[in-house]
């Protein structure tokens, strides 16, 4: 069953069409990557799902519920997250401050204005776990301003899972890492499978079809082929307008 | 203890102790510089809350001063020369719910609009709203207009006279305390993690879930009903009020005051202020012209020392 | 309501409106292609008035003294930019404005020494210091109609720049972009300065042009200059066409506002409440208007795109 769907989505800007007639369908507990060549509408695509951008046409239902018109954070709160490619922490906190912040959205509203964070202990905890998970525990107290790429990178997963949301966007989480952090990351989505649902939206090939269940191709703001690693690797259409092309 | 903590305790005890010495021993100018110092620390404490933390650059913040001294000036007026006998009292809560009140109110209401922008349309707005007051309140020629108004009683508190100037200063100190510990830790709590994320990254936050225009929202109105608390001292102390208080070189004072101490730091805005009223008192014995090297200064610490004088300590920590 | 007050005071509000742009319009420049925030550009509106009074005096012709005082006011706008406001271009606005309000301070003063405290009148040529009588009760001061003549002119000259030179469309990229203008072939360091220098003559210009009428004074740039943000904060930040309008807005509604709030309060409540109420709105009116358009939108009427 479908998680996400997107219906005959548009977006132009000045009669350009980033996003022309786009449908598409995560179901719950996939890893669905989405692929494409240089300027096929990504970015437009990422942004009109998590709501800082709104469609001109078209619809998003998401967990049943229609949002095509609801903001980031009210989208955020059905349980539908994204993370950025330009990694994206609050630059003057901790990566255990920057997690926390994500966990925080969990209890509810934060209009607490009395306890200090640092003595929230399901804060903490909740934190902390989650930057184990992506093995950087023992970096939690570290300003981020001193974490390396590839640990941003990993930090800005612990940030997306900590707000237990039942989407991931995932926008290039493999954007400027090299090959043993690229294998560390692909080594931690796998252990997601199943239990996370994760539209990824990557360059990166091989992490694409090592990860990925169902696999679609975007070619001037449409989808044009989904289907499995090996079925989408086979297509003829997708090597005239991808794989072969430029 | 931290620092900057440490910092906060040692000013905070000299201005307990220095003032009140030297009026006893004959010198009340002192108290006088020391309680305008205060009152605008207070005022300096709560901007920071906004332009520092949350990094909304509200350039209209003399306008909550504004407000809370009128709101002290005009229910005493009217009780003494009659007239809006609904509004005429001397009594200190009512000024100081008036103050309070009616500066979070002005708050939220321009918040509303100028929060849905951003950066320099941010800065233009809020001083547009302020200048809005200071117009306002010029064109009031009940309450004297251009010329001010004069405040014939200070607002009557229980147990504390406020026309003793050391009782006067005793309460503004407090105030003082208390709005430093209340910014403090509002900045430890949750929400005060939501404003400096906000401040850091936007769309970050918007994307885990926050609504951050309603926290700067809340944040924006808890820093006007602080000032306007500042106002209401303000009016307590000089006893006379003109829009001239609320002119928007003195909203860039304030400013001036923070960004000297060291945005985002608890103990910053007092420093700032510190040194803002020291140095303005020293100039001003050697030349009228005390804005000529005030502005240099300025332009100084913008060209030459960013983070404020906390900044240049952390930095060298 | 009497139709010749209505037609002399929507030239009045044309007159404020025209000044307002000259204002709004250097402010824009320099915003639009420098990316900076300049609260002293109201300063070089009062510096504008002072070096034509003193020019004034000299050459004893008021139209000398403002073809003498614009190079005058561009040269001071190019010494400011090189020795402050060029260290600011890529700093945060906090930094900007914090810096320019500190040139502010330095101006006040400066001008407070060469000048004395008190303000200077400007005297008007005899042919300028006239009226001319357009009906029996329509009678319009002659230099009002040189203040819009000359707004009209240089709102002219500024479109033709924007719409039809390479430098215009820097502007109209909404851009500080380096990246283009280098693409284009221009020197930057050169462009900005000389952007500058236009902005603090356009101020200028304003300052000379209003200080036979009010004077010029100390602090008259301060006032104006938030007036001009208004300006340019509805019609769109960085937009000029969205100042001239925004300008023409601000202006007649202001004017207007001034001079029948009064008598339409008068209609609908007791004189002593319209007494109190008719200023009160009045000197309200053209912010509650912006906070109206602000409130419908955000980014004011004419945004310019690509920002």
């Amino acid at each position: 069953m479908s998680l996400l769907t997107v219906r005959n989505l548009g977006k132009s800007f000045g009669g350009v069409a980033a996003t022309d007639g786009l449908s598409l369908s995560v179901d719950r507990g996939e890893i669905h990557a989405i692929i494409g060549p240089n300027g096929a509408g990504k970015t437009t695509l990422i942004a009109q799902l998590s709501g800082t951008m709104l469609p001109d046409i078209g619809t998003v239902r998401f967990n049943g519920r229609d949002i095509t018109r609801l903001s980031a954070h009210a989208r955020a709160r059905l349980g539908l997250t994204r993370s950025f490619q330009i990694t994206s922490l609050v630059p003057g906190m901790t990566a255990l401050e920057n997690v926390a912040l994500a966990a925080q959205v969990q209890e509810g509203h934060s209009f607490r204005f009395l306890r200090p964070v640092a003595r929230i202990e399901s804060l903490r905890t909740a934190a902390l776990d989650q930057l184990y998970a992506v093995g950087l525990g023992t970096r939690a107290e570290q300003p981020v301003t001193a974490l390396s790429h590839g640990e941003h990178r990993l930090v800005e997963m612990a940030v997306v899972l900590a707000t237990g949301a039942l989407l991931l966007l995932l926008d290039e989480p493999f954007a400027g890492l090299g090959s043993a952090e690229s294998a560390r990351m692909v080594a931690f989505l796998k252990t997601l499978k199943g239990t996370r649902t994760i539209l990824l939206i990557e360059h990166d090939m091989n992490a694409v079809f090592a990860l990925a269940d169902r696999i679609s191709v975007l070619v001037r703001g449409r989808i044009i082929a989904t289907g499995g690693p090996d079925a989408i690797r086979a297509s003829p259409a997708v090597r005239a307008a991808y794989l072969g092309g430029d | 203890m931290r620092r900057s903590d440490l910092l906060t305790l040692t000013l905070l005890a000299l201005l307990a102790v220095l003032p009140p010495v030297f009026f006893c021993t004959g010198h009340p100018f002192y108290l006088d510089l020391a309680t305008r110092l205060v009152i605008l620390a207070i005022a300096a404490t709560s901007l920071n809350l906004v332009l520092g933390y949350g990094g909304m650059v509200s350039f209209g913040h003399a306008a909550y001063i504004g407000i809370g001294a009128y709101a002290v000036g005009i229910p005493v007026y009217h009780d003494l020369w009659g007239g809006a006998a609904w509004l005429a009292s001397t009594s200190g809560w009512v000024h100081l719910a008036l103050a309070m009140g009616l500066s979070a109110l002005f708050a939220l209401g321009t918040g509303a609009i100028s929060l849905r922008t951003r950066g320099v349309h941010f800065i233009m707005i809020t001083m547009a709203f302020a200048q809005m007051v200071y117009y306002l309140f010029v064109s009031l020629g009940t309450y004297g207009g251009d010329d001010g108004l004069v405040i014939e009683h200070r607002s009557r508190l229980p147990g504390i006279s406020l026309d003793n100037p050391l009782q006067l200063y005793g309460l503004c100190l407090a105030v003082l305390v208390a709005t430093i510990v209340i910014v403090r830790t509002i900045m430890r709590s949750r929400f005060g993690q939501v404003i400096k994320g906000a401040r850091g990254n936007e769309e970050r936050m918007a994307t885990l879930g926050y609504n951050t225009y309603a926290y700067r929202l809340t944040a924006f109105v808890i820093a006007g009903a602080i000032a306007g608390l500042s106002g209401f001292l303000m009016g307590n102390f000089t006893a006379f009020i003109s829009p001239e208080m609320m002119a928007w070189t003195r909203s860039g004072e304030l400013m001036f005051m923070v960004i000297l101490g060291g945005t985002a730091t608890t103990p910053g805005p007092l420093l700032g202020t510190l040194i803002f009223i020291v140095t303005e008192e020293l100039l001003s014995h050697y030349t009228r012209h005390w804005q000529l090297p005030f502005g240099l200064m300025l332009i100084g610490v913008v060209l030459f020392m960013r983070g404020g004088l906390t900044g240049a300590f952390r930095r060298r920590e | 309501m009497d139709f010749a007050l209505v037609f002399v005071q929507m030239l009045n509000g044309l007159q404020l409106g025209l000044l307002l742009f000259l204002v709004a319009s250097g402010l824009t420049l320099v915003f639009g292609i420098l990316d900076f925030v300049n609260l002293a550009h109201g300063s070089l509106y009062m510096l504008g008035a002072f070096v034509c009074a003193s020019l004034t005096f000299l050459t004893g012709n008021f139209l000398i003294a403002i073809a003498l005082a614009l190079p005058v006011m561009a040269v001071i706008g190019w010494g400011i930019e090189r020795v402050v406001v060029r260290q600011l271009y890529r700093r945060d606005h906090l930094d900007q404005v914090l810096g320019s309000f500190g040139l502010l301070l330095v101006f006040d003063v400066a001008v407070h020494l060469i000048w004395g405290p008190a303000g200077i009148a400007i005297p008007l040529p005899a042919w300028l210091d006239t009226h001319i009588g357009l009906a029996e009760d329509v009678v319009i001061p002659v230099y009002r109609l040189l203040i819009i003549g000359t707004g009209l002119a240089v709102a002219a000259l500024l479109f033709w720049l924007v719409h039809h030179t390479r430098f215009g469309m820097l502007i109209r990229a909404g851009a500080s972009d380096r990246t283009m203008a280098g693409a284009l072939g221009i020197d930057i360091t050169r462009l900005f300065t000389l952007v500058f220098a236009l902005g603090a003559a356009l101020a200028g210009l304003a300052g000379m042009l209003v200080a036979p009428i009010t004077e010029a004074s100390i602090g008259m740039g301060n006032s104006v200059i938030i007036t001009a943000f208004v300006v340019i904060v509805v019609g769109g930040i960085g937009s000029m066409k969205g100042a001239f309008i925004g300008a023409m807005i601000i202006g007649l509604i202001d004017t207007l506002g001034r001079s029948f709030i009064d008598d339409g309060f008068r209609l609908i409540m007791g004189t002593a409440a319209a007494e109190t109420a008719g200023p009160a709105v009045s000197a309200m009116l053209i912010y509650l208007l912006m906070a109206v358009i602000l409130a419908l939108r955000p980014q004011g009427l004419f945004p310019p795109s690509g920002r």
